[in-house]
């Protein structure tokens, strides 16, 4: 299908584009790589009557490290940041996930706060800035503000950003010395949505897990260090917790068995790296 | 800039195949509709129209992009590539074409055009890509017709010509 009529507006600078939503309010989206909004402009999902193109605005192109994070703004595409030297450093969560975001041909388009933006239950670049306990940088034209991941997600493509809103930029907190990080997901297909993904960070006291595609969102815990039938407990509560559905894809059971089987093994993964760079 | 009005066709401008080109669209306007209709250049294939086939992928600035998740207003001074760039001249193949020519990498020709740009947007920035390489760039795209096998062995031989180096002459039906 195509989409139904919009207006356009490629804006030139942060304050046009800033301007230009504060005005029209719901009436408006942001468009960035446009590989989450096309699809459903082209389904006719949603139609806005204002498009306000990102991707020219200079200032929001290259990522800075700034506070022990990396602050990746809403023009960064996937591909960009996958290649960056050192990324595996810097972000292993990310240089682990990033991979199983769509494919190279999307990835070349699509930008990090775009998905973020989106907000998909099952999106992994949502799931790994949760993971890291990273911030949503907002700003509109009168204000700025930051916003902890597990807060800014609130439902089913449901966020905390307001209708005259820009997701300015993603704070991802660098590599922490001691702490292991690990990704792994399960879906019909490489590229496709996963059924179940999770994210783990390890460091000596904690370990923390975020899980994607049960919950409407992607959801965190935070455990002390177990192990054993301990850990096992902890894997089935969270499994329950998350109100697996059942959809075409995978009945709830088998969501639950992919929380309690993935999790404990990024969990382990991430444990062991922590280890080996204590060690 | 001005904002456009969705009811009106617009004047874009951008290098297609590295010669200016012209067309008037309407703000949603998807990249594929307005080379295909406005254009003439039905090389690029519609596919699913939502991203997921591949059959529409085209090159922007050298990366590779589904034509039908692209507006053709956002395309304004960029430099596009499509399939029809591929042949040196009319009746002559590109490397890559020729070697899914040998390797009969294609049966109804209906994705055949995206997976190409794909690999050639790939292999000029990757010469030297790897095997797995090119089947993660392929598994970008959707073929329903040769169970993926020929198209590999079609991007690893043309990758090597690409390079420079000597291939065998049996054609392997992989």
């Amino acid at each position: 299908m195509k989409p139904a009529r919009f207006d356009y507006l490629r804006a030139a600078s942060l304050d046009e584009a800033l301007a230009a939503i504060a005005r029209h309010g719901d009436e408006a989206r942001i468009v960035a790589g446009g590989q989450s909004l096309v699809p459903m402009l082209n389904m006719r999902l949603t139609k806005p009557g204002l498009l306000v193109d990102v991707m020219r605005i200079e200032t929001l192109r290259t990522p800075r490290r700034e506070n022990g994070a990396l602050v990746v703004p809403a023009g960064t595409r996937q591909a960009i940041l996958l290649d960056r030297p050192h990324v595996a450093d810097e972000l292993p969560l990310l240089a682990a996930a990033l991979p199983f975001v769509g494919h190279v041909q999307t990835r070349a388009r699509g930008t990090l706060c775009g998905s973020v933006a989106h907000a998909d239950p099952s999106a992994e670049i949502p799931l790994c800035l949760v993971a890291l306990e990273g911030e949503v940088h907002l700003r509109s034209a009168k204000r700025a503000r930051r916003v902890r991941a597990d807060d800014f997600f609130v439902g089913m493509m449901v966020t905390d950003r307001a209708h005259d809103e820009l997701v300015e930029a993603i704070g991802l907190p660098l590599r922490a010395p001691g702490t292991g990080y690990a990704f792994a997901e399960v879906g019909r297909r490489h590229g496709d949505f996963a059924i179940v993904a999770c994210a783990a960070v390890v460091d000596g006291r904690r370990m923390r897990l975020a899980v994607g595609g049960v919950a409407d969102r992607p959801t965190a815990r935070d455990w002390p260090l177990l192990d054993g039938t301990a850990l096992d407990d902890a894997l089935n509560a969270l499994a329950w917790d998350l109100g697996a559905g059942e959809d075409i894809h995978a009945t709830a059971r088998y969501r639950r068995d992919l929380v309690r089987r993935l999790g404990r093994r990024v969990l382990e993964q991430a444990a062991e790296e922590a280890r080996r760079c204590q060690g | 800039m001005p904002r456009l009005d969705a009811v009106r066709r617009h004047e874009i401008v951008f290098s297609l195949n590295g010669a200016p080109a012209r067309v008037e669209v309407e703000p949603r306007t998807l990249l594929t509709d307005a080379l295909r209709h406005g254009l003439g250049m039905t090389g690029t294939h519609v596919g699913c129209e939502h991203g997921v086939c591949g059959a529409c992928t085209v090159a922007i600035d050298g990366e590779p992009a589904r034509a039908c998740l692209t507006l053709a207003v956002a395309v304004e001074g960029c430099e596009v590539r499509t399939v029809e760039a591929l042949a040196p001249e009319p009746g002559r193949l590109g490397v890559l074409q020729a070697a899914f020519r040998r390797h009969h990498a294609l049966q109804c020709g209906f994705c055949t055009a995206g997976i190409l740009m794909s690999l050639d947007a790939y292999l000029r920035c990757r010469p030297h890509a790897t095997r797995a390489e090119l089947t993660e760039v392929i598994g970008g795209h959707l073929c329903r017709c040769t169970g993926y096998a020929p198209i590999i062995a079609a991007a690893v031989e043309a990758a090597a010509v690409l390079r420079g180096e000597s291939i065998e002459e049996t054609p392997s039906h992989a």
